[in-house]
C-alpha cells in the first residue's frame, strides 16, 4: 500500500475491485465504514455481489479478467471529460514526453504494440525522443500528437463504453455513474482510493490491472495525497516482509535484482543496475545503489569475505530465465530436483495445477516441511490416488513455534512494522522458524568444513551471530540480533558527511546503527540487510513503539506506533502532495507543510526546498510518475486481452486475443504433458463456465491453520461452489447438492450454494455464466481418509479438497502470478 | 511489558459501568463482580497472524497457558476489534494437533515415525551436502560464472517473522540455490 489501512477514513471515493475487504480483510472495513461516515461514496465492482458489494453505494458486476477493459473505459471518460487534475499530470508525471514516432499503438497494430516478435517485445520503440544533450524532448502543452498524453488519449479513445460493455457485461449506466463518480476525485480537495488484492494479480495480465489504476490515480492527482493511493492488500500477515527480504527468486533484500550470470563483477553489477539520469533537477535516488548493495553483501558474509568475493561467492542467475513457481514445479515435475523446502508453506495445495504439484513432489529424493500441523504438502504420500509404497520422497516434518510462541516483527500492508512477543512455549519440542534454520545452517556449515565441497567458503563465511548455543547443544536464535543485521551498523569507526546537509559531519564508532538508508556507505564500511528497514532499530527497536494516540497532523498517521518502512514515512509519493511552489495543493489533503525553513507533517517524500523545481518521484530516474511505461514485458500502455482461458470466440478490441507475452507451458519443450488449458483459440462446450477461486473470512490461505481450530471449521466445514439461480436451473442442480466442478486439469466435490450473488453475464448477447469456489480446504482434514495410529485427527472435520486441482498453469507475462481468477470449468450435479 | 494504557481503558470502562449500572439494573454491577478470567494472568501483545491488517491482539498466560486472547484496544489499527479469524488464535495455542515432535517418513514406508531434534538435523544436513554437491555448477554453458546449486528448491515463507526471512534468504543463497520462491508469488 502506498499509504496505509487507517488513512482509508480520509477517502472521498473508495473504489473496491479486484478485492473484498469484507470478508478477507474484515478489520479494513472499520476505516472504509469511517470514510462512509463522513460521506464517502463506495463503489465494488466483482463478478459476484460479495459482502464488500453489500455494503457499498453502487456495485457492478463484472465478467473476471476484464478489468483493463473497465478501467480503460475510466481512463477514457476521464479525459474526454477533462476531469482530471492538469497541474499534477502536466508537472508530476510523464504526461509532456514526447515518444519515439516509429512507436505503434495496438489500435494501430493488429493489437499488439509495436516491435513484437515470437512472444517478445524488441522495446526499441517505447523510448523517448531526446535534445543534443540527452534530455528528454517535452512539450509542456501536451498537444504534440506524439507525447504520452496524446497517446494515451488515443489508445484509450478505443474503449467507448459500448466496447467496455460488450467486454465486460457491466451495463452502460453502471459504467457512466462510476466513472463519474470515480472521476470526481481530480480536484485538488477530494481524494480517491483503491483497494485490490489478489482478484487483480491473479491474471494473465494481473500486473497490467494494477498499472491501468495507477494511470487512473496520476490522472486524478490521488499519488501522495490522504485518502488517495493505490491499496494492495496483502493475503498474509508477512507477505510484504518475506518480499522485503528477498525471498523471491528475482530480487535480494530490499528489491535489489538477482545479479545475472553476465554480470561478472561487482562492478558490472553496479554499473549495469544504478539508473542514470539527463534530467537536470531529477534526484534519482537509485543512484545510491551500490550503498546497498554493498551493505548487503556485508550483511551475508560481514568482514569475512571483500565485496567483490562475497558478490562471487553468490548465486547467479541465467540472462533472460525464469525461476519462479510455475517453473519451479515444472522443473520439479520433470524430475530435476532431488532436494526441496518447503517451509511454511502448503504447495500441494496452494500451487496452481496442485495435481501436477503433488506428482512433482513424488520426484524428489527429499523433502523438509516445517508446519504447524500435519498438512497436504508433508503428508502428499498418502494423499488421494498415491500408493506410499511407489513414492521413494523421504520427509522431514518439522514442527516449529506459533506466532506467539517467539519474539519478532511482522510487517502490515501499510508497510508497518510491528514487533510481536512471546506469550507461551511452543507444544513438545517444537522451535521457533529462526532456530530450525539456524540448527540446520551449522549442521551443513559442520560438514563442508569436515568435508569440504564445491564453493563451500560461500556456506562457511557467512556471518551468523544471531545467538548462542546452550547447554544442551541447541542454537537459541535472538531476533532482536537480525533485527539490528537488517537495520544495519558501522563496521568501523568513521566520520561521515551529513547526506542531507553538506558540510556537517558525524562520528559513528564501530557496531553504532545506521540512522537511515542515507548514512549508507559502498565501500564496505557500513553492513545492512534491507536497506528500506534502515531506521527500524536505531538506539532502539523502533518497531515495539506503542504510542497510539499521538497523531499530530490529525490525519491518522500515528507516528509512534510502530515503525513504517521507507524511513517512517506513512504516505508514500507525498511530495506530490504539494505544488511546484511548495503549497499543498489542497488545505484539506495536506500531509507535509513547510514551515520556517523545513517540512513538517509525515516524514517528506521527494521534494527539495520549495520551489527547487525537483520532480518528487524521486525513485523514478526522470523524477516523475510514469503514465507510460516502457518497463513491462507486455506494453507500456494497458491493454485489454482476454484471459488464456475464456468464454468468448475473440477480444472485441482487436484481434489479439490473449497477453502475446505469457509463457504457455502447452507449447513443445516447454512444460509437461499435464498442461492443458481448454476454450484458447475457441470456445470449448466440455468448459462453458468461467470460474474464479474466493477466500473468505473463517479461512485462511489452504486453510492449514484455520481447518485444525474446531471454532472455525465448525462455521465453513466444506468446499462449496457458488452459482446462480439460473444455472443452477439449467444443470438441475438444487441448494445443497453435491456437484462435481472440473477442468482439464482435475476435479473437485463440492457442496452447491445457489445464490443470487452470480447473475449470468450478457456478453455481446451470449449468455455466460460464472462460478466460484472458495481454495481454503484440503484432504487432510478429512474424516474419509486413511488414518494411521498416531495421526492427528481434526476435532471438527473438513470435507473436499483443493480448488487449486482445477487452476491452468498460467501466469501474468510479468510476474508469473497462475490465472486463478479466470479459467474455464465444467460444473454437474454429482 | 507494561501495558498502561490498557489498564487505565479497563478502570474507566469498570467506573463508567459501574455508575451506569445505579438504579437502572443490578446485572452489569454483579456481572462486574466476578473475577475476570485474566486475573493474575500476564498480558503480552501480539500482531494477528493471518490478513495483512496488522490487528493488535493481548494474549493473556497464567501458569505458562494461554487463558484469553482478545483485541488490543491500544492499537491505532484495530482500536480492540478482531475477525473471526484473529478472534481465534485461543485454539492456535490451545490445540492438541498442533505438531510438537519432528516426524520422519522413510522412503517407500507408510506412516510417520517420531525422531528427535538431533537425527533429524543431521540427517537433513547431509541431503542438503549431497543434493548440492551433485548439482553445484560453478559456470554456466556460457562459461560464466554462476556458483549454483541446481538441484535444491525452496518455497516459503510469508508465515514467518521478518528476522526469520532474512535469515532463510541468507541459509538459501549461501548453500547456492536460485529456486528460491514464496506465498507473493501466487
Amino acid at each position: 500500500m502506498t499509504n496505509h489501512w487507517i488513512d482509508i477514513r480520509n477517502s472521498d471515493v473508495i473504489l473496491i475491485m479486484g478485492s473484498n475487504p469484507a470478508s478477507n480483510h474484515p478489520i479494513a472495513f472499520k476505516w472504509i465504514t469511517a470514510a462512509m461516515e463522513k460521506g464517502a461514496k463506495v463503489i465494488c465492482v466483482d463478478p459476484r455481489f460479495t459482502q464488500s458489494a453489500a455494503k457499498a453505494h453502487i456495485y457492478a458486476p463484472l465478467r473476471s479478467g476484464t478489468d483493463i477493459a473497465f478501467l480503460g473505459g475510466m481512463i477514457r471518460y476521464i479525459i474526454e471529460n477533462k476531469l482530471y487534475f492538469e497541474e499534477y499530470v502536466r508537472n508530476y508525471t510523464n504526461a509532456t514526453f514526447l515518444v519515439n514516432p516509429e512507436f505503434k499503438l495496438p489500435g494501430d497494430n493488429n493489437g499488439v504494440f509495436s516491435g513484437l516478435t515470437d512472444g517478445k517485445y524488441d522495446k526499441a520503440t517505447w523510448s523517448y525522443q531526446t535534445e543534443g544533450d540527452g534530455r528528454i524532448k517535452k512539450d509542456p502543452t501536451m498537444q504534440d500528437p506524439n507525447c504520452v498524453f496524446q497517446l494515451m488519449k488515443k489508445h484509450y479513445s478505443r474503449y467507448t463504453p459500448e466496447v467496455v460493455n460488450k467486454i465486460t457485461g457491466t451495463p452502460v449506466d453502471k459504467l457512466i455513474e462510476i466513472y463519474k463518480i470515480y472521476g470526481s476525485t481530480g480536484t485538488p480537495d477530494r481524494a480517491g482510493n483503491e483497494l485490490y488484492a489478489m482478484g487483480w494479480t491473479q491474471h494473465t495480465v494481473g500486473t497490467q490491472n494494477i498499472r491501468t489504476m495507477c494511470i487512473i490515480q496520476l490522472l486524478l492527482g490521488n499519488m501522495g495525497i490522504p485518502g488517495g493511493g493505490v491499496a494492495a492488500m496483502r493475503g498474509e500477515s508477512n507477505v510484504q516482509g518475506s518480499t522485503d527480504h528477498g525471498l523471491l527468486f528475482h530480487i535480494w533484500p530490499g528489491y535489489l535484482n538477482t545479479p545475472k550470470a553476465s554480470l561478472a563483477t561487482l562492478a558490472a553489477y553496479n554499473e549495469k543496475e544504478t539508473p542514470t539520469t539527463k534530467e537536470p533537477n531529477s534526484l534519482n535516488w537509485q543512484k545510491n545503489k551500490p550503498k546497498y548493495v554493498a551493505s548487503f553483501l556485508r550483511a551475508m558474509y560481514g568482514t569475512n569475505a571483500s565485496l567483490d568475493e562475497a558478490y562471487n561467492l553468490l548465486p547467479k542467475i541465467d540472462d533472460g530465465a525464469n525461476y519462479s513457481w510455475l517453473n519451479l514445479f515444472d522443473v520439479m515435475y520433470k524430475g530435476k530436483f532431488t532436494g526441496f523446502f518447503a517451509w511454511g508453506m502448503n504447495p500441494a495445495c496452494s500451487g496452481a495445477h496442485s495435481n501436477k504439484v503433488r506428482q512433482a513432489l513424488t520426484r524428489l529424493d527429499w523433502m523438509v516441511n516445517v508446519n504447524l500441523y500435519d498438512n497436504e504438502t508433508g503428508s502428499f504420500w498418502r494423499g488421494p490416488g498415491m500408493d506410499p509404497k511407489k513414492i521413494r520422497t523421504e520427509v522431514f516434518m518439522l514442527p516449529c513455534a506459533a506466532s506467539i510462541e517467539k519474539e519478532g516483527s511482522i510487517i502490515n500492508s501499510g508497510r508497518w512494522n510491528q514487533w510481536r512477543y512471546k506469550a507461551i512455549d511452543p507444544p513438545g519440542v517444537a522451535l521457533p522458524d529462526g532456530d530450525i534454520c539456524s540448527e540446520i545452517y551449522f549442521k551443513v556449515k559442520e560438514l563442508y568444513e569436515k568435508e569440504g565441497g564445491p564453493n563451500m567458503e560461500a556456506i562457511t563465511k557467512l556471518s551468523w551471530n544471531y545467538g548462542t548455543k546452550t547447554f544442551d547443544g541447541h542454537y537459541h536464535f535472538d531476533p532482536h540480533s537480525v533485527a539490528k543485521e537488517i537495520n544495519g551498523f558501522f563496521l568501523e569507526d568513521k566520520t561521515v558527511e551529513n547526506p542531507t546537509k553538506k558540510g556537517e559531519f558525524k562520528e559513528f564508532k564501530k557496531g553504532d546503527p545506521v540512522p537511515t538508508f542515507a548514512w549508507l556507505q559502498d565501500d564496505g564500511s557500513t553492513s545492512s540487510g534491507c536497506w528500506v528497514y534502515c531506521g527500524s532499530y536505531t538506539d532502539k527497536n523502533m518497531s515495539a513503539r506503542r504510542d497510539g494516540k499521538k497523531d499530530p497532523t490529525g490525519i491518522g498517521l500515528y507516528p509512534e506506533w510502530a515503525w513504517a518502512w521507507p524511513v517512517n514515512r506513512r504516505i508514500i509519493y507525498n511530495g506530490a502532495s504539494v505544488d511546484p511552489s511548495g503549497k499543498p495543493w489542497s488545505a484539506k489533503k495536506a500531509v507535509i507543510k513547510w514551515v520556517g525553513d523545513k517540512w513538517v507533517g509525515d516524514v517528506p517524500d521527494g521534494v527539495g526546498d520549495p520551489g527547487s523545481g525537483r520532480p518528487p518521484f524521486i525513485m523514478k530516474p526522470d523524477g516523475v510518475a510514469s503514465l507510460f511505461g516502457p518497463g513491462l514485458a507486455d506494453g507500456p500502455f494497458p491493454e485489454h486481452y482476454e484471459p488464456l482461458e475464456c468464454p468468448v470466440e475473440k477480444n472485441f478490441l482487436s484481434p489479439q486475443k490473449s497477453n502475446p507475452t505469457i509463457k504457455r507451458f502447452d507449447k513443445p519443450g516447454v512444460g509437461s504433458d499435464v498442461d492443458v488449458y481448454s476454450g484458447i483459440d475457441s470456445c470449448d462446450p466440455k468448459y462453458p463456465f468461467i470460474c474464479a477461486t474466493y477466500r473468505i473470512s473463517e479461512h485462511w490461505q489452504t486453510g492449514l491453520q484455520t481447518r485444525w481450530c474446531p471454532w472455525l471449521s465448525e462455521m465453513q466445514p466444506e468446499m462449496w461452489c457458488e452459482m446462480s439461480k439460473e444455472l443452477a436451473k439449467e444443470r438441475g442442480i438444487s441448494n445443497g447438492d453435491k456437484v462435481i466442478v472440473s477442468s482439464p486439469r482435475g476435479e473437485v466435490e463440492c457442496v452447491a450454494i445457489v445464490t443470487p450473488r452470480f447473475k449470468p453475464f450478457n456478453i455481446n448477447g451470449n449468455i455466460l455464466h460464472e462460478v466460484g469456489i472458495p481454495w481454503h480446504f484440503g484432504w487432510i482434514t478429512t474424516k474419509d481418509r486413511q488414518y494411521n495410529p498416531g495421526d492427528k485427527k481434526a476435532e471438527v472435520f473438513t470435507w473436499g479438497d483443493a480448488a487449486n486441482l482445477l487452476v491452468p498453469t498460467i501466469g501474468d507475462a510479468n510476474t508469473t502470478i497462475p490465472e486463478s481468477k479466470a479459467f474455464m470449468v465444467n460444473v454437474v450435479k454429482k | 511489558m507494561v501495558d498502561v494504557n490498557r489498564r487505565g481503558f479497563l478502570k474507566i470502562s469498570g467506573a463508567v459501568l459501574a455508575a451506569s449500572g445505579l438504579g437502572i439494573s443490578l446485572k452489569p454491577v454483579s456481572a462486574y463482580a466476578q473475577p475476570l478470567k485474566i486475573q493474575y494472568a500476564k498480558e503480552t501483545t501480539t500482531i494477528c497472524p493471518y490478513c495483512s491488517v496488522g490487528c493488535s491482539i493481548i494474549v493473556s498466560t497464567r501458569k505458562g497457558k494461554v487463558v484469553n486472547t482478545e483485541g488490543d484496544p491500544d492499537s491505532p489499527i484495530n482500536r480492540g476489534s478482531l475477525c473471526t479469524k484473529g478472534g481465534s488464535i485461543y485454539q492456535m495455542a490451545n490445540n492438541e494437533n498442533r505438531l510438537g515432535k519432528p516426524l520422519y517418513r522413510a522412503p517407500y514406508a507408510t506412516e510417520w515415525k517420531e525422531v528427535d531434534w538431533e537425527w533429524a538435523l543431521e540427517r537433513i544436513a547431509k541431503n542438503v551436502k549431497t543434493s548440492r554437491d551433485k548439482s553445484f555448477r560453478a559456470a554456466n554453458d556460457k562459461g560464466e560464472l554462476v556458483n549454483r546449486t541446481e538441484g535444491i528448491a525452496s518455497v516459503g515463507s510469508a508465515a514467518i517473522d521478518n528476522e526469520e526471512c532474512f535469515v532463510y534468504q541468507k541459509f538459501l543463497r549461501g548453500l547456492g540455490l536460485v529456486y528460491i520462491e514464496h506465498q507473493a508469488r501466487i
